[in-house]
C-alpha cells in the first residue's frame, strides 16, 4: 500500500456535477481497486500557464489516496480514457511528503513562514 | 603617478557577498512541494527558467528536489516554460 497524489486538470467546459459524479466516479474506481482516498481537494476554474488543447483554462483537482502498487496500471488505463480529462499526474509520496500534506491540512504552517528568504 | 589614480584615505570597503546558505538545511524543510507556487518562485528567474546553485544557494540534495518539484509544476502547467517578466 503506497501513498500516492494526483492532480487531474479537466476540460473547463465541466458543468459543476459532471466534475462531482467524474471525482466520484475515481474515487469508487480507488475503493474498488483495494485502495483508499485520503483526501480530496478540488481546486475548480483556473487559468492555465500555457494553453492545453487550445484551452486557457482548467479545472484542477488534486486527490491523495493510498492504492497497493498494481492498481496504478488501471487508474492509469482509465484517466488516459476519459476524454474530459486535459492532463494528470500520478506522484508518489514517501514519508516526509505525507507528513507535509498532513501538518499543511491541519494548519501547521501558520505560524513557520518557510518563505522568508 | 597616473593622473587618474585615484587616492583614498580609508580602502574602499568592497561589498562582501552575502553568505549564501541552504535554506532547506536551515529550516529544516524535508518536502518541496510542486502545488506550492510561491515557494518555488524563489528558484526560478524572471524567465522562469530554474537558477543554479550557485545563486540559490541550495546544497545539492535540495536543488534535485527543487527542480523535479519545478519540473512537475511546469508539466501540470501551474508553471510556466518559458515566460517574460514573471514574478
Amino acid at each position: 500500500m503506497n501513498n500516492y497524489e494526483l492532480m487531474v486538470i479537466f476540460t473547463p467546459v465541466l458543468s459543476e456535477e459532471d466534475f462531482k459524479t467524474s471525482q466520484k466516479k475515481y474515487q469508487d474506481l480507488i475503493a474498488e481497486l483495494g485502495g483508499s482516498t485520503v483526501h480530496t481537494n478540488p481546486w475548480g476554474l483556473k487559468s492555465l500557464a500555457y494553453p492545453i488543447q487550445k484551452k486557457t483554462t482548467g479545472i484542477y483537482w488534486v486527490l491523495e489516496f493510498t492504492l497497493p502498487a498494481e492498481g496504478i496500471e488501471k487508474l492509469k488505463i482509465q484517466l488516459l480514457r476519459d476524454e474530459q480529462v486535459m492532463r494528470h499526474m500520478v506522484t508518489r509520496l514517501d514519508k516526509y511528503a505525507v507528513e507535509y500534506n498532513y501538518t499543511k491540512r491541519n494548519g501547521g504552517f501558520a505560524k513557520l513562514d518557510k518563505t522568508e528568504a | 603617478m597616473a593622473k587618474n589614480e585615484i587616492k583614498y584615505l580609508t580602502a574602499i570597503k568592497q561589498e562582501k557577498p552575502k553568505k549564501k546558505f541552504c535554506r532547506f538545511k536551515k529550516y529544516g524543510i524535508k518536502y518541496v512541494d510542486y502545488k506550492d507556487i510561491e515557494f518555488l518562485k524563489k528558484f526560478v528567474n524572471e524567465q522562469g527558467k530554474l537558477l543554479p546553485r550557485r545563486l540559490s544557494g541550495n546544497s545539492l540534495k535540495y536543488q534535485r528536489k527543487v527542480t523535479e518539484a519545478v519540473k512537475k509544476a511546469r508539466q501540470m502547467s501551474l508553471m510556466p516554460f518559458v515566460t517574460d517578466l514573471y514574478k
